[in-house]
């Protein structure tokens, strides 16, 4: 199909990459632009970015000890020594939501990454080599995107019994599939230009094809993807952690806590109520993200 | 036509094999002696292992399997290790009228405020009402289920006192679940509907039925509505699964007794065969609605191909 790279002169090959690597820094550059003028997505960056740096000094930012027992002081309305008030076990609910930001975030990034590996892995090995490996693996990835998710994450912590760090296994075991088709679709197109043709024709072996040359195609959706799969990961431990099937008392996980305080909605709601503000905050701030660097990525889908 | 369709379920039953196989051997190789823990820690062992035998739980997991597909099949998911004497179909058989009903309620506000809040968000766009239903629309997907849930008990019941806070014993009790799990249902197709139509109102064939003098309801409704549905349709049929997802919250916060709060109480007890059961049906479930939605949807548009 494309032009034979061997005929190609050394120096115009040369020539051929400077240009593209110039493209390349325009390409980054008019995507920051597009992502600069963005408000909401700037927005979302901009609160991710504080919610980091707050997860990072939680210690130092929190008011008190999110995790000390005060039975003289239970249910304390938002005062000013409690802003948030304190729980059943006199605890400040403010400094819990503060710490519980940590655990938001790291069950947002980790089982998302891990998902993000495995489903690129599989989904270029799938999409490269095609027939039986691609329809097994697409077969697989079918069943699992056939189970509703929440469900499919209940029977795996069933088994592995209810804790946080199992929630990783649970969450990835449930998210590499979409990864995998998306990534699948984009080797079927990239295996197919010149310059993976040409990269056979020379003798490059494959799995250097899919590491140097179809991989590095696939980052933009996948980084699309990985701020949209973050949200939905941390939605899915507040649920876990909310049916009890997840993160275990005294752990400040955001579900957790409205689960805890629901017990006690009429006479202190603010117990449950404020850690869902922080759920939708956190979720909201990746949204924005995800949606802007999609728009900035790939400017033809905006209206 | 009829060859698209038998051949689309064809290849379904591949898939619902394989999500047996999964759910079974994923319950199956739990860690812990089930009988143990059916029985409390106190009994001798000769009686395990006579339960064990009676149940058959010495056989290799393989052969478990096979004997309960057979069962399955002849509609037998086998018997509740907790509530005793209970068959686990009939379970389920009792709960599904009232998943469904809430599912159905749900659905039905889905569609009766997102298509409109769509459709106007569309016509008028950039405007206040467009910001408006698209700020409610983002809230609706950001907000966790059964947050929201309980923010509607404290304001619709605890504080107003409008609404029965839980249970399930008449039409009034299935108000705020509906609404609660209708939300995010509605914000997805309202979305969708609004950038569906945006981009369809683009179109060649819309300028020249405004050109030819149609009035602007005309345009939208007789000639941009039903062009622009087509990707709401395929939604509809993703949306089977993330309702089924939802309505395990929303029973368990709304104390409703069925499919989810059932699959959520066999986890709480471990009573795996109720879990299994609950998980396979919903999973088939969600299969077959995935069948439908396909079929329906080749039938709208005539562009796709049957290959």
């Amino acid at each position: 199909m494309g032009v034979d790279k061997k005929d190609t002169p050394l120096h115009e090959q040369l020539e051929f990459d400077e240009e593209m690597e110039l493209q390349g820094t325009t390409f980054m550059r008019e995507v920051w632009y597009r992502f600069r003028r963005n408000k909401m997505a700037m927005a979302g960056a901009i609160t991710i970015i504080f919610l980091i740096l707050i997860a990072c000094f939680a210690p130092w930012v929190a008011p008190h000890d999110p995790y000390r027992v005060d039975l003289n002081e239970q249910f304390i309305a938002p005062c000013a020594k409690y802003l948030l008030g304190t729980d059943m076990y006199g605890r400040d609910v403010l400094s819990r939501v503060i710490f519980g930001t940590r655990i938001s975030l790291v069950i947002g990034l980790v089982p998302s990454i891990i998902s993000m590996i495995l489903g690129s892995v599989l989904g270029i090995i799938s999409g490269y080599y095609g027939g039986r490996v691609d329809t097994a693996i697409m077969r697989v990835a079918d069943m699992v995107m056939a189970f509703p998710s929440l469900l499919l994450a209940m029977a795996v912590m069933y088994t592995l019994g209810a804790n946080l760090y199992n929630i990783f296994i649970a969450l990835s075991i449930v998210g590499w599939a979409g990864t995998a088709r998306v990534v699948r679709a984009q080797t079927l197109s990239i295996k197919e230009k010149e310059f993976v043709e040409s990269a056979r024709a020379i003798g490059v072996k494959n799995w250097i094809i899919m590491i140097r040359h179809i991989f590095p195609n696939c980052i933009a959706p996948l980084l699309v993807l990985l701020t949209l799969g973050i949200p939905e990961a941390i939605m899915s431990e507040a649920s876990l952690s909310f049916l009890g099937v997840g993160a275990q008392p005294p752990t400040p996980s955001w579900g957790l806590m409205i689960s805890n305080g629901k017990e006690y909605l009429l006479s202190a709601p603010w117990v449950a109520i404020t850690p869902g503000f922080a759920i939708l905050i956190i979720v909201m701030a990746f949204n924005f993200l995800g949606d802007g660097l999609r728009d900035a990525l790939d400017p033809f889908m905006k209206q | 036509m009829i060859g698209y369709v038998l051949k689309r379920i064809l290849t379904s039953i591949p898939v619902i094999i394989g999500i047996t196989v999964i759910t079974f051997f994923l319950l199956n190789v739990v860690p812990g002696d089930p009988v143990v823990l059916m029985m409390k820690e106190h009994i001798s062992p000769d009686v395990v292992e006579r339960v064990k035998a009676e149940m058959h739980l010495n056989d290799p997991v393989y052969l478990r399997y096979i004997k309960y597909m057979w069962g399955a099949l002849h509609g037998d998911l086998g018997t509740s290790y907790k509530l005793k004497n209970r068959k686990v179909l009939d379970l389920i058989i009792d709960a599904f009228p009232n998943t469904l009903k809430l599912s159905l309620a749900a659905v039905l506000i889905a569609w009766a405020v997102g298509i409109p809040a769509g459709i106007v968000s569309a016509i008028k766009q950039y405007s206040f009402i467009d910001n408006f239903f698209m700020g409610f629309a983002l809230l609706g997907v950001s907000m966790p289920v059964f947050w929201s849930a309980l923010i509607m008990q404290y304001i619709f019941s605890m504080k107003l006192g409008l609404l029965p806070v839980s249970g399930f014993a008449g039409p009034k009790y299935i108000i705020m679940p509906a609404i609660v799990l209708g939300w995010s249902s509605a914000a997805s197709i309202a979305r969708l509907t609004r950038s569906s139509l945006l981009e369809v109102i683009r179109a060649d064939y819309i300028r020249t039925a405004r050109a030819k003098g149609l009035k602007e309801w005309q345009v939208v409704f007789h000639h941009a509505l039903k062009n622009s549905m087509l990707p709401v349709v395929t939604i509809m049929a993703i949306q089977i699964a993330s309702l089924l997802s939802g309505a395990v919250i929303t029973e368990s916060v709304f104390g409703i007794p069925g499919i989810g709060r059932l699959s959520v109480n066999a986890i709480q007890n471990r009573d795996m065969p109720l879990l299994q059961g609950t998980l396979i049906f919903t999973v088939v479930l969600v299969i077959l609605g995935n069948l439908v939605a396909d079929i329906a949807y080749s039938y709208l548009d005539p562009r796709i191909k049957y290959e």
